[in-house]
């Protein structure tokens, strides 16, 4: 193999940035969990399908799996493990703790991910449209009802906050 | 999966990404969304030596009505024509195609150019502009050119651009008052290729005939196919139920599908004569809306 060139990027992960240098080919989902070592990105299916490995890119769901680490120098990625603030679960996180919303839990990344951005863009959805939410990502254990559930607790949960100004 | 190494570029400028092109001939692709390309790098189905990433040029990222045209910047994310109050209110036909693409995340990335670009007869676009009459507006080293959509599929994988390039822009005249369009894809499930796919527009006279018609085809040969001979004969006719059966019948005789796993090709004739059959009968409804 040709040695090809090495790129350097600077890509801010969860509020803070992070310099690397890395090879063109080197995938999104790689650069997170190998350089990066943050692992609760999941690789599932690697063909674009399954969505356990759904990062936020400057806030859009997009599958890292299916991107170049090269491609987000100078922007903005959040991943699961930025989620939780000062050691609070998020409401979606507590949402899927509460109404079983996952079994293996190898999916779950992924889903709050996409749920995250649904959210808020949409901080009422109905059923359908959480369903279309999730239509990126796939769970082979609960049958989504509990996940729709735990997306609608959380929902609830953060529109009291709002009210309440917390 | 890894793919094959390669050297990356990513011109700020269309120019530069030309020069690129022409330096590097055709062991250089663009890459755009990315979300065809990438997978077929992963499996080593492509692997080209340069990528030219265009994502950093600005001014490629647009829906707008201007001149007599829809256009559409070849940097269009399948999420921002969702998301446009102009294709929703105008444009149902493009509205039911970007809903059918692949899933929200990719939709995300996944752009209007680079669907067609990649000549793939499974993509959801190609069928939805050839029922439109769009063009195509190539961007080389001699400026401008416009390819009619029905010029653009050349065979499998492969399109009326020259290796130095760019597909800029999309343009699709802006259909007259009474028209109506919509698209149907039978799919296995979500983020799934359309087993078969129908695009249609119509668009009616003052008696409420049919001044015009487009049908286009999904996933039903070597590429997106235009149901020429279905829409000439609803030019002039009136769009009721013995005719759209007709057409749709006539239609189905353009769809030269292979049987593959999502089913026999016996099987997806039908559902093209039946898909087409519901898309012009949805089309008619909203021409008449």
């Amino acid at each position: 193999m040709t040695t090809k060139n090495v790129i350097n990027i600077t890509v801010k992960v969860n509020g803070k940035d992070h310099t690397a240098a890395v090879e063109p080919r080197l995938l999104l989902v790689h650069f997170i969990r190998e350089v990066l070592a943050l692992t609760g990105t999941h690789i599932g299916c690697d063909t674009t399908n399954c969505g356990a490995c759904t990062i936020l890119l400057d806030g859009r769901p997009v599958k890292s799996c299916t991107m170049f680490a090269v491609q987000v120098d100078g922007r903005e990625v959040s991943t699961i493990e930025g989620v939780a603030q000062n050691g609070a679960l998020h409401p979606l996180q507590e949402g899927f703790k509460e109404k079983h919303g996952l079994q293996c839990g190898f999916c779950t990344p992924g889903m709050i991910m996409s749920t995250y951005a649904l959210l808020q863009k949409n901080p009422q959805p109905t059923e359908q449209d959480i369903r279309w939410g999730i239509s990126g990502n796939l769970c082979r254990c609960t049958g989504y009802q509990n996940i729709v559930k735990a997306v609608q607790y959380a929902a609830e949960k953060l529109s009291a906050k709002k009210e309440t100004g917390e | 999966m890894i793919p094959k190494a390669f050297d990356y570029c990513r011109p700020k400028t269309l120019p530069e990404a030309i020069s690129l092109l022409q330096q590097h001939g055709d062991a250089a692709k663009i890459l755009s969304g990315g979300q065809s390309l990438i997978p077929m790098m992963k499996m080593r189905l492509a692997q080209p030596d340069y990528l030219i990433d265009i994502n950093q040029i600005a001014g490629l990222e647009y829906i707008k009505e201007d001149a007599g045209y829809l256009k559409i910047g070849g940097l269009t994310r399948e999420a921002d024509l969702e998301a446009s109050t102009l294709i929703r209110s105008k444009y149902p036909l493009i509205l039911d195609t970007a809903f059918s693409i692949a899933d929200p995340q990719v939709r995300n990335l996944a752009t209007v150019g680079g669907n067609l670009a990649h000549g793939d007869p499974a993509n959801d676009h190609p069928a939805t502009m050839l029922a439109l009459n769009a063009e195509v507006i190539a961007t080389g080293p001699n400026g401008q050119r416009s390819i009619p959509i029905k010029e653009f599929f050349v065979s499998l994988f492969t399109t009326a651009l020259e290796s130095n390039e760019i597909l800029t822009e999309i343009r699709i005249p802006i259909p007259p008052a009474k028209s109506g369009g919509a698209y149907f894809k039978l799919e296995r499930k979500v983020g799934d290729f359309a087993t078969v796919g129908v695009a249609a527009q119509v668009t009616l006279d003052g008696k409420g005939n049919c001044l015009q018609a487009g049908i286009g085809l999904t996933n039903v040969g070597g590429t997106p196919v235009k149901a020429v001979e279905a829409e000439d004969f609803l030019r002039g006719k009136p769009l009721d139920a013995a005719n759209i059966k007709r057409a749709a019948s006539l239609a189905a005789q353009d769809a030269h599908p292979s049987s593959d796993l999502r089913g026999p090709a016996e099987y997806k004739v039908s559902m093209a004569r039946e898909l087409c059959k519901r898309a012009l009968t949805k089309a008619l409804e909203r021409a008449n809306q």
